[in-house]
């Protein structure tokens, strides 16, 4: 008893003591000096609270612990609800999922289908390294690389060559691939942490150049003024940029509106989004796809069988990289403007983590992760600061109560059939 | 007659600790030959440098009268010559049809365009990959456990589910390392039985290490004795039994 009230109370203390360090002291400056002084005492009452909640949480802990206990079940909750499981219910699912997406921008506001927009590069992404972490096993800490390399191809191709977007998105995750494939043929060779510690500086080699080079990139500034993709040749701006051609609203006689190409660039990322879903879907099913899963298991036995583990291990790291490519180049021309900035090691992180929280290999659980790990930094904006620690408590909370990732993965099994 | 494999002088080095010295072997077609010695004699590690696992430290791996040391595993593998490893190792994740479809990963379709348009090409090859697995699977008797998960297999079960991995491959050379350790004696006569089957009517030879004399014995055409990584006696089974250097290394020194 004595002491499980005395481990309680200190762990009371250290969150008074932390607590206080990081929200009790405000520091501002009064003309050039700046003074310490103690925040307003709203804060200090939640630190207070905050402490007693601590103290209680430790003093009741075992009971605590029996209530996550049941919270966690037999492993039964891990399952796809009933009316998912079938092929043919999942086809029904997804028909009306994609409806549903469709019809969406129509009837939401801009700001919402900017942030779906936003969403859906994030799908892309964690789509696109859940081919390299989690079908082929592979930690690629530098998946940003490639993503900045598909938004430079873009940027750099209309810059100097005036190519348009159509023409440039082939060529970028063309581009992005050949970097996957270059940057694999070396260092495949390494395994687990090695292969993450090379990967993450390769990831930060190309920011660094990016930011260097400064005659081609522009360095640190960036690229500006990059064009929007065009439908077909007619563009979405309110005029012409050039003598003959076309825009969108001319074309159909309709009054201008900026949110036709707010709905456009939406409806391509989710065009995107889903011919990589369908690719992914039909890697898997491939004797790529199952040679992936086969190395993650056993390497060794694959060797024995003449698989050829460097060059499966190329094809997933390229094919991931290419997806980064796509996805980059309707980065750069979604945003307009690019500056390597945009290609910090967090971006790489924050896919790893939609990766990992959505279920390794899962294609659903990656979808669902993107969407929860962008919308919601979103929609909590009015806790400003606190945002990130929500976020945070998030994740902990997640590998605390599911560390297998929302939607694990459930493998489509081949099925030998018999007459 | 060509052999199927000649090793000629074997040497495996592991820094100052010499493994293996001067092994030779000798495979024809059609046959079944077997490695034997004491446990840590270096039948493993003869496995693994004829299999490329490892590299030889000296000495030659002719097979079908091409040099095969010095080259990665998969590639001696892709040649025809497969092989079994001591404790199972199944992709015991994959259900037991799609380790056969794995195995078969060389004889299939690769073509990414083929594969995404599903065209009838890709489905023929699909098909025949589906039926060969099938094929064998009906010989180790495991097609009723073709859709579960390798690794709910009984371990005797995974022994043969591995045999017909390396079958679906096509080798002409199968080695197998110790299949039947951890038999039950019915087990060990239904292996017994699978091998000779193997070289009557699949006409492929198999190189074999056991420790299990009374299976050695009785199917082998050539035995070969390594103790303490040195070559110690060849011959038939008849030979070997009657050999004193054998009964010495075995029993030891009266």
């Amino acid at each position: 008893m004595q002491s499980r009230f005395s481990s309680a109370a200190l762990a009371a203390g250290v969150t008074l003591i932390l607590g206080f360090m990081v929200l009790g002291i405000s520091f501002s400056v009064e003309g050039v000096v700046p003074t310490l002084e103690v925040s307003e005492s709203h804060k200090i009452i939640g630190l207070l609270i905050g402490a007693g909640l601590v103290f209680l949480l430790q003093y009741f802990r075992a009971e605590v612990s029996k209530v996550t206990a049941k919270m966690k079940g037999d492993g039964q909750a891990h399952e796809l609800p009933s009316f998912m499981r079938t092929e043919k219910q999942q086809r029904v699912l997804a028909f009306w999922a994609v409806g549903a997406l469709l019809l969406f921008p129509f009837l939401s506001s801009r700001g919402a289908v900017d942030i779906a927009t936003l969403t859906l590069i994030y799908v892309m992404l964690g789509l696109g390294l859940n081919v390299v972490v989690g079908l082929a096993g592979l930690l690629d800490l530098g998946y940003v690389g490639f993503y900045a390399v598909g938004a430079y191809s873009y940027a750099l191709l209309n810059l100097y060559f005036d190519m348009s977007f159509w023409m440039a998105l082939p060529i970028a995750g063309g581009l992005a691939a050949l970097f996957g494939y270059l940057l694999g043929f070396p260092v495949l060779r390494l395994r687990g942490d090695y292969l993450a510690i090379v990967t993450l500086g390769f990831g930060e080699i190309i920011r660094i150049l990016l930011n260097n080079w400064t005659e081609l990139t522009g360095g640190p500034n960036g690229i500006a003024r990059i064009p929007k993709p065009t439908l077909f040749g007619l563009e979405f701006n309110r005029r012409p940029s050039e003598e003959g051609a076309t825009t969108f609203h001319d074309f159909f006689g309709i009054s201008y509106s900026s949110e036709y190409k707010v709905i456009f660039l939406y409806l391509m990322a989710l065009l995107l989004v889903l011919l990589t879903i369908y690719v992914i879907r039909r890697l898997v099913r491939m004797p790529i796809g199952r040679a992936w899963e086969a190395l993650r298991e056993d390497d060794i036995a694959c060797r024995s069988l003449g698989l050829n583990p460097t060059n499966i291990k190329l094809g997933a790291f390229t094919i991931g990289a290419s997806f980064a490519g796509f996805a980059g180049s309707f980065f750069a021309a979604r945003q307009g403007f690019i500056s390597p900035e945009s290609f910090t090691f967090i971006e790489s992180a924050i896919i790893l983590a939609i990766v990992v929280l959505g279920g390794m290999g899962s294609q659903l659980g990656v979808v669902l992760a993107a969407c929860a790990m962008t919308i919601l930094p979103e929609m909590a904006r009015e806790f400003d600061e606190y945002r990130m620690l929500l976020f945070g408590l998030m994740m902990v909370l997640m590998m605390i109560w599911r560390p297998q990732g929302l939607l694990p993965m459930k493998r489509p099994h081949l099925e030998l059939k018999r007459d | 007659m060509t052999n199927l494999l000649t090793v000629k002088d074997l040497t495996m080095r592991f820094g100052g600790l010499l493994a293996v010295n001067g092994v030779n072997l000798e495979v024809g077609e059609k046959q079944i030959v077997s490695v034997i010695g004491p446990n840590g004699a270096g039948k493993t590690t003869v496995f693994n440098c004829v299999s490329g696992f490892y590299i030889p430290t000296a000495g030659s791996v002719m097979f079908q009268g091409k040099e095969m040391r010095g080259k990665p595993g998969f590639k001696i593998a892709q040649e025809g010559m497969v092989r079994t490893f001591q404790n199972v190792r199944l992709f015991k994740e994959m259900t037991v049809i799609e380790n056969l479809l794995v195995a078969q990963h060389m004889h299939a379709e690769h073509n990414l365009l083929k594969g995404f348009f599903m065209t009838s090409d890709f489905k023929k090859k699909e098909q025949e990959l589906m039926d060969r697995a099938a094929y064998w699977l009906e010989k180790v008797g495991l097609l009723d456990f073709a859709n579960r998960e390798a690794g709910n297999l009984a371990y005797g079960q995974q022994r043969r589910l591995e045999i017909a991995r390396c079958m679906v491959t096509e080798p002409k050379l199968l080695m197998l390392d110790e299949p039947a350790a951890g038999l039950n004696p019915n087990e060990t006569k239904d292996l017994d039985e699978l091998i000779v089957h193997l070289k009557d009517e699949q006409g492929i030879s198999i190189l074999l290490i056991e420790h299990d004399m009374g299976l050695v014995m009785g199917i082998s055409d050539q035995i070969y004795v390594v103790n303490q990584g040195e070559p110690l006696a060849s011959g038939t089974p008849a030979e070997i039994q009657a050999n004193p250097e054998v009964i010495k290394a075995y029993l030891g020194e009266e």
